[in-house]
């Protein structure tokens, strides 16, 4: 019966599978929505819907596809309801007051009814409609002064409405790349260790039974080193003023490579647009506080896997040239892009990923450099995708 | 399968929300495990534990490590045992059954009465780890091969099992489950857990420490955010403390208990340092 819904939900992205949709029918049939529209909601949900992440597209197609089923009677409690939390009056002049002062509950009622039979949408602003941040009566966050809220912080329990709150919106993976799922992504970044160190616990049969033998039947067991993750990371960021615009993806990533807690060992270093003969450990790239460039390729071994994260976008004078640096401060007799390459060549593996989209990389004000670059690192887009394209890239030997 | 329908409604020390409470009913009715996700600290695994003293039930915990493996829930067989004990010949060795030994989930499968199973984290263990457990899960019953015995559920277990997110879920393993997303708490629904663990708390200094912590999770860049069971563990903290209510956002008594890092802690200091925890503005708190 509401197999419009099944597809109206995947139509909004749900991925709702026939099993799920069979669980539903299954509940129903036993009466565990409660006859209620919310009891439907929220049993609906926990059986349709596996992750946050889906909970406002959910909301969303459940609006859709409610809205308006409520009868005409549930309309009156409602706004009965609704009129229960009426906000007292706020400050307001007498001259206002006045007109509006004949407005009695059943007059603001009778209103927002036809109000809502005539209305067909969301609406905000303005001093007739049901929505917020206007002058009408109906609504919340308004300056009606005997108006009535809608919505808002309201305890009502219509699941339409509960729906209509779209709490989960926060969740949506499409809207932003949050640090978790940068985190999913890191976990794939590791690489099981020899067996040379950490402690024996792991029963190794077939010398168990060679002892065993060589003993004369008498048991001898024989453990191995168990397995672990040997990764080590350095990562090193760009944080010159171009990319300020992609500071909340950079932290979510920086966020997300600090919490991963199975690298064997994990640094950070820091630089302003390119690499030159001094690297910085803090974002804020203090002469005082860095370190020769020179030393970290001796004090970091080949192994490192190296995650570079950087616009890649600079005038060509500071890629190419001796002294070309944006920062005067920074004395720079070789090149950037002769540091590139050492560290390129120094390490085994290595990435670099650009906040920039990929189909803008032959486009931007910084195309030119970009391409240098690309010549030298892998680069990725600094997304879910490039990022896990870039891990597979770091798993194998060039 | 129809049993009495037993109605979840949380405890007296543990706070539902009526979503919770609808996810949990019809995880049970239906027979169908319960996933539960949420950040760190919201109370994922003191609902399963609720659910068996409300309903009580008895209450088992498989606690899931990375190196779990699906059949350490079944059972084991202890091999290396056997063999020593084969070596002074003072067991009968030549019965197997005696070195089986049932995991969590082949005990809950033979108990006597329904029990409550929690599998705890299950996002610790390998990635195939869940899909390993679909069959089990599903049919409620197991072989163990060495012996040739098979073991059935009796009484289908209520199974709750928490994750972290820290691996995404098969999706065939998550087409089996009831989900439900645990948020974090709103103030009131906070005010209310508090309450169920200290009732008898000064409203002034709950107040202040509400006010404190929701500052503190305002603050941007925070590795690992203070979360239910850490404030509940500041305000006995707090109580015991005997700390004066206005200390309380001025200077962040305790903060140790909240704040568990150290770029964290330092961070906090140096925020309160230079505005003070009283100076927010709430349009700033909503938007963490």
């Amino acid at each position: 019966m509401f197999v419009n819904f099944f597809y109206l939900l995947r139509g909004y992205g749900v991925p709702v599978s026939i099993t799920e949709w069979m669980t539903l029918i299954e509940a129903l049939s036993r009466g565990m929505a409660y006859s209620s529209l919310s009891g439907f909601y929220y049993l609906a949900r926990a059986v349709l819907v596996k992750s946050e992440t889906f909970y406002d597209k959910y909301d969303l197609a459940f609006q859709h596809y409610f809205n308006g089923i409520e009868s005409s009677e549930e309309l009156t409690e409602r706004v009965m309801k609704w009129l229960e939390n009426a906000l007292p009056p706020l400050h307001v002049s007498p001259e206002e007051r006045k007109q509006f002062q004949d407005w009695d509950l059943e007059e603001l009622r009778k209103r927002l009814e036809e109000r809502m039979k005539e209305q067909d949408g969301e609406h905000h602003g303005g001093g007739k409609w049901v929505g917020t941040g206007g002058r009408s009566p109906f609504g919340h966050s308004g300056y009606h002064p005997a108006g009535v809220r809608i919505g808002g912080e309201s305890v009502n329990k219509s699941a339409v409405k509960v729906a209509g709150e779209r709490k989960f919106k926060g969740f949506r993976t499409d809207e932003t790349i949050g640090v978790r799922q940068f985190e999913v992504a890191l976990r794939k970044l590791r690489q099981l260790t020899s067996k040379d160190e950490g402690p024996k616990e792991e029963l190794n049969i077939d010398e168990t039974i060679q002892a065993t033998a060589d003993k004369g039947g008498l048991l001898e067991l024989i453990w191995d080193r168990g397995r672990k993750n040997d990764v080590k990371v350095a990562l090193l960021m760009d944080s010159g003023g171009s990319m300020m615009p992609y500071m909340r993806i950079c932290s979510q990533l920086f966020t997300a490579i600090n919490r991963a807690t199975h690298f064997r060992d994990l640094r950070f270093y820091y630089f302003h647009n390119c690499i030159y003969e001094n690297i910085f450990l803090d974002p804020s790239c203090n002469p005082r506080n860095s370190v020769k460039t020179e030393h970290l390729l001796q004090q970091l071994d080949t192994e490192y896997k190296v995650i570079i994260v950087g616009d890649a976008s600079m005038a060509p004078s500071e890629l190419t040239m001796v002294g070309g640096a944006i920062d005067w401060s920074i004395s720079n007799n070789e090149s950037g892009i002769y540091w590139l390459q050492r560290l390129a060549a120094h390490f085994d593996h290595s990435i670099w990923l650009n906040p920039i989209p990929s189909n803008f990389w032959n486009r931007t004000t910084g195309s030119y450099t970009i391409s240098l670059i690309r010549d030298i690192f892998p680069m990725y887009e600094l997304t879910l995708e490039g990022l896990d394209m870039g891990i597979k890239k770091l798993k194998v030997k060039r | 399968m129809q049993q009495a329908q037993a109605v979840f409604s949380g405890t007296k020390d543990y706070i539902a929300s009526e979503d919770l409470q609808n996810s949990v009913n019809i995880a049970i009715a239906l027979g169908r495990p319960l996933l539960i996700k949420g950040e760190p600290g919201t109370g994922k695994t003191m609902l399963a534990r609720s659910i068996a003293e409300q309903m009580e039930k008895r209450f088992l915990i498989w606690n899931i490590k990375s190196t779990t493996k699906a059949r350490d829930g079944l059972y084991i067989y202890d091999t290396v045992q056997r063999l020593y004990d084969s070596q002074f010949g003072d067991h009968d060795v030549s019965d197997i059954s005696h070195y089986i030994k049932l995991g969590k989930l082949g005990e809950s499968f033979v108990s006597e009465e329904q029990v409550v199973l929690l599998i705890d984290e299950v996002d610790k263990a390998d990635i195939e780890f869940p899909n390993d457990l679909l069959w089990e899960l599903d049919i409620m019953s197991f072989d163990i091969p060495e012996t040739n015995e098979t073991v059935e559920a009796t009484h289908r277990p209520i199974v709750i099992i928490t994750s972290n997110a820290e691996k995404e879920l098969p999706d065939a393993f998550l087409r089996r489950c009831v989900f439900h997303y645990i948020p974090f708490p709103d103030e009131e629904m906070m005010e209310r857990i508090i309450y169920a663990h200290y009732p008898d708390l000064h409203k002034k200094l709950l107040e202040e420490a509400m006010k404190a912590f929701y500052w503190v999770r305002s603050i941007n860049g925070l590795q690992k955010k203070p979360s239910t069971s850490e404030l509940l563990d500041w305000v006995q903290a707090l109580t015991v403390g005997g700390i004066s209510t206005d200390a309380i956002v001025q200077e962040l008594p305790f903060l140790g208990v909240l704040i568990k890092k150290d770029r964290d802690f330092n961070a906090v200091l140096q925020r309160l340092h230079n505005q003070g925890a009283q100076r927010k503005n709430p349009g700033i708190l909503r938007s963490w």
